[in-house]
């Protein structure tokens, strides 16, 4: 979890603009004297990241670390690149035609684009919720039965079992309990992505994704959210995309500040908010651009 | 302002254009009301029991005759024609000329006469004209005499209206059971026969030397044949029964004739009837057009056996082309990647719903009729050779070959649901760690289904009215028996059937008797434009109620 020298010096030579920012260990012993109990282990590991869309270069030499059971939270200015890297964590960029990666990025120490790694089981590990709200046009017991069904799981009494904890996790089931049975679309913004959420807990992923998961939704909603987020992070490690900084600071322990595909700072939050040692983070935070 | 100007602003605010659009819609409108009133009209009028005129007609060589008949169309001609056909009149207005029902084909060979209405004298209804519908020789006209038992006369005058409606019905209770006994009782023995000889057949093919089973065949054919000569010997006493009642009637010049009961089908004095009587019947002969078999070339009875051939040809038609337009669809969608090929492939796909439809007809004879079919004959049923069995014109070959005509639709249909699915709904199953397969079996086609349903309505709505590759490819005038019925294995893919279609172009074209036969050309065309908004109507509604099942693509 260091950067080596090598690194630093490359990048060095390369331009004075490219900057190598990763959690410094200061960082995390600080978070640990913080009083939160354990070592800090790492889930997902980045080094290196380029990644192309055709000819146009969208993340350039990225090197991150994201902390196991703790919220990442990435901020950044529109198009900086923010859910592109998102997206890389379960590969979603798989799906588009033109995109090309180098570098490597780990999960649990495993080359997530090894070709020993299963794609499908690795989104299974790796569970994501979208910007808007996207159950699929079904129950709402189907909806998160879904990735059991996948999963190839038959029991009825098993699939009960989880799509009950599925929602209390999300903390849906006290709303929904008596129209499990509902079509999913029937169901208001705000609880639609609360279900989403549930459909991704329910396969127990060890990572969740949420790219910009409250944008769409008012403000009772989003702190609906903020508040399964919070307690959610007990057994998830979550990176969260946000516009909004104000969230950032409220529900992650990490933020990153991306620029124009470049990560640009990455801390903990208290000090990123109060204490950033980037200009551009400066700015960026104090609103002058952006 | 002056008048210039003031066009020149009606011009700018649009008004015209609106003037014109809404002109276009009203005349498309009316020319389909228009069809379809014409078709209602003409269609249903024919089932009517009109009057029958009793009158004095003057022919051209001055001498009178007495005509009985029902007037089935007017129109006016100009004097100058009725002059040179000899006729004498003095005044120089158009002339009224009716066209005649005068039926009685076996009497004067021809069902229809025309006659200038000016020359008609002396008319009047009489109450007591006969009109007998017969199972051949077409309507009788005239006046009941007797009513005879084994030929002897058993009623006269106004008692034997009495016994006749008793004994036609008799008679014709007893034909139905004929009738029965000939399709279900000997037809079921007739098939089983057949394969029966078939499988001999197959043995002998095969050279096996097993007496066993050549005698237990031999048993089963004697069985069959005991049971044959049951039925037969049925068949013959009530031939017997059917045969004991005639009717002697006259027809209008007097020439007196005895018409058996088992030719009869109905029997009405239409002169005699009020408006609720005529009604009823007229419902009757409806029911009786939708639901019997036709008679005598097609021109009389009903066309039952078209409308199943047209609705089931459909259906299987259905049934092929979903799948096969769904897959390509998937592949040139999900799959393939886009590039110039895709787009060649696409661009062809399109042309093909271009191609005219006769074409789809020899290729379906030459592909599937003799390649597909005779291959399968001779892989399959070598025993029923040299006469083939699917190496013939039938229906699954029709419904294949529509298949093909309606693919480009199905394809074209299924691309645009699958393109409108939202790509957050692809993603969040594939999130979840589902495969592009799952994700398209689960999520997506399930979503897409209104969209092929679409596809679906408008195959159906092209096959359905699709008549020229079929008369290559499996549609016969007159078709023994059904494509589904009560023989083992039920559905008969091979056999030839009938279609509406056809049967509209051969009952207006084809038909010995064209007269009889022009308003059952409104009829069953207007029976065909019902035929396709049911089976249409009922796609749209399967297709309603999976958009409201699917209904998330609506935001």
């Amino acid at each position: 979890m260091t950067i080596d020298g090598t690194q630093a010096q490359e990048d060095k030579m390369k331009s004075s603009t490219a900057r190598t920012h990763a959690i410094n260990i200061g960082d995390l012993d600080r978070t640990k004297s913080m009083g939160q109990e354990g070592e800090i282990e790492i889930t997902l590991n980045v080094s290196d990241l380029d990644l192309y869309y055709g000819e146009k270069q969208a993340l350039k030499k990225i090197n991150m670390e994201i902390p196991k059971n703790r919220v990442t939270a990435f901020i950044g200015p529109s198009g900086c690149g923010k859910s592109t890297l998102l997206r890389c964590f379960n590969r979603m960029n798989d799906l588009v035609d033109s995109v090309r990666i180098e570098g490597l990025i780990t999960l649990d120490g495993e080359d997530i684009h090894s070709k020993h790694l299963n794609v499908a089981e690795l989104r299974r590990r790796v569970g994501m919720v979208f910007q808007k709200p996207n159950p699929f046009p079904k129950s709402i017991y189907e909806n998160v039965a879904y990735g059991l069904r996948i999963l190839g799981i038959k029991d009825k009494r098993r699939i009960d079992e989880t799509v009950e904890k599925a929602l209390r996790g999300a903390a849906l089931w006290d709303e929904v309990k008596d129209r499990l049975q509902d079509n999913a679309l029937g169901l208001s913004g705000g609880q639609q992505q609360r279900l989403v959420i549930a459909r991704a807990i329910a396969v127990e992923p060890e990572v969740l994704l949420l790219d910009e998961p409250a944008s769409a939704l008012d403000p009772i909603s989003t702190l609906k959210i903020e508040e399964l987020i919070y307690e959610l992070k007990d057994k998830y490690t979550i990176v969260i995309v946000t516009h909004n900084m104000q969230q950032a600071a409220r529900v992650s322990d990490f933020t990153a500040f991306m620029y124009m595909g470049e990560m640009v700072e990455h801390a903990d939050t208290n000090t990123l908010f109060t204490n950033p040692s980037q200009k551009q983070t400066e700015d960026y935070i104090t609103g002058r651009y952006g | 302002m002056s008048m210039r100007d003031r066009t020149a602003k009606w011009f700018k605010s649009g008004t015209p254009w609106i003037w014109l659009n809404a002109g276009a819609v009203s005349v498309s409108l009316l020319m389909v009301l228009g069809l379809l009133l014409l078709i209602t009209v003409r269609g249903l009028s024919y089932f009517w029991p009109s009057d029958v005129m009793d009158a004095q007609y003057k022919q051209a060589n001055g001498s009178e005759i007495r005509l009985i008949g029902a007037i089935d169309s007017t129109e006016t001609v100009p004097v100058a024609r009725v002059r040179d056909s000899g006729y004498k009149i003095e005044s120089e207005e158009p002339v009224e000329r009716h066209l005649l029902k005068v039926g009685n084909r076996d009497v004067y060979g021809a069902d229809f006469k025309l006659v200038l209405a000016p020359f008609l004298s002396d008319i009047k209804f009489p109450e007591d004209i006969l009109v007998a519908e017969r199972r051949e020789w077409g309507n009788f006209y005239g006046f009941l005499i007797s009513i005879s038992e084994n030929g002897n006369v058993i009623a006269e005058g106004e008692s034997a209206r009495q016994a006749l409606t008793e004994r036609l019905q008799r008679a014709v209770d007893l034909f139905a059971q004929i009738r029965s006994i000939q399709i279900h009782e000997i037809g079921s023995i007739n098939y089983r026969l057949e394969r029966l000889r078939l499988k001999q057949r197959g043995l002998e093919l095969e050279g096996l030397e097993d007496p066993e089973a050549f005698a237990e065949i031999e048993k089963e054919r004697e069985t069959l044949q005991q049971e044959y000569d049951v039925q037969r010997e049925k068949m013959t006493v009530l031939f017997q029964q059917i045969r004991r009642d005639s009717m002697r009637v006259e027809t209008m010049d007097g020439t007196q004739k005895d018409i058996p009961l088992e030719k009869v089908v109905r029997i009405y004095y239409p002169n005699n009837m009020g408006i609720f009587a005529k009604l009823g019947f007229y419902f009757k002969k409806i029911w009786e057009f939708i639901s019997d078999e036709p008679r005598e070339a097609n021109t009389e009875g009903g066309i039952f056996p078209a409308i199943f051939g047209t609705v089931m040809m459909v259906l299987i038609m259905s049934v092929l082309v979903t799948p096969f337009g769904v897959v390509a669809a998937v592949y040139l969608r999900e799959y393939a990647k886009q590039g110039p090929i895709i787009r060649v492939i696409r661009i062809a796909v399109n042309n093909l719903a271009g191609v005219p439809s006769i074409v789809y007809g020899v290729f379906g004879l030459g592909f599937f009729v003799y390649f597909l079919g005779g291959n399968i004959d001779a892989l399959f049923f070598p025993e029923a050779q040299p006469a083939p069995t699917f190496g013939t014109p039938g229906i699954i070959w029709s419904s294949l070959t529509l298949a093909l005509l309606t693919l480009p639709v199905v394809i074209v249909a299924t691309e645009e649901g699958l393109a409108r699915i939202p790509r957050a709904i692809r993603e969040g199953s594939l999130a979840l760690g589902a495969t592009k397969a799952e994700t398209l079996w689960r999520i997506v086609i399930p979503m897409a289904s209104p969209a092929m349903m679409t596809g679906l309505i408008l195959a159906v709505a092209r096959a359905a009215g699709e008549v020229a590759p079929l008369m290559l490819v499996g549609v016969v005038k007159l078709a023994p028996s059904l494509p589904l019925d009560g023989n083992f294995p039920f559905l008969h893919l091979e056999r030839k059937f009938m279609h509406l279609g056809f049967h509209i172009y051969d009952v207006g074209f084809q038909s010995p008797n064209v007269e009889a036969a022009r308003p059952l050309v409104y009829a069953t065309s207007l029976l065909l434009i019902i035929v396709i908004v049911l089976l249409n109507l009922a796609a749209i509604y399967i297709r309603n109620h999976l958009r409201e099942k699917y209904r998330s693509l609506e935001h």
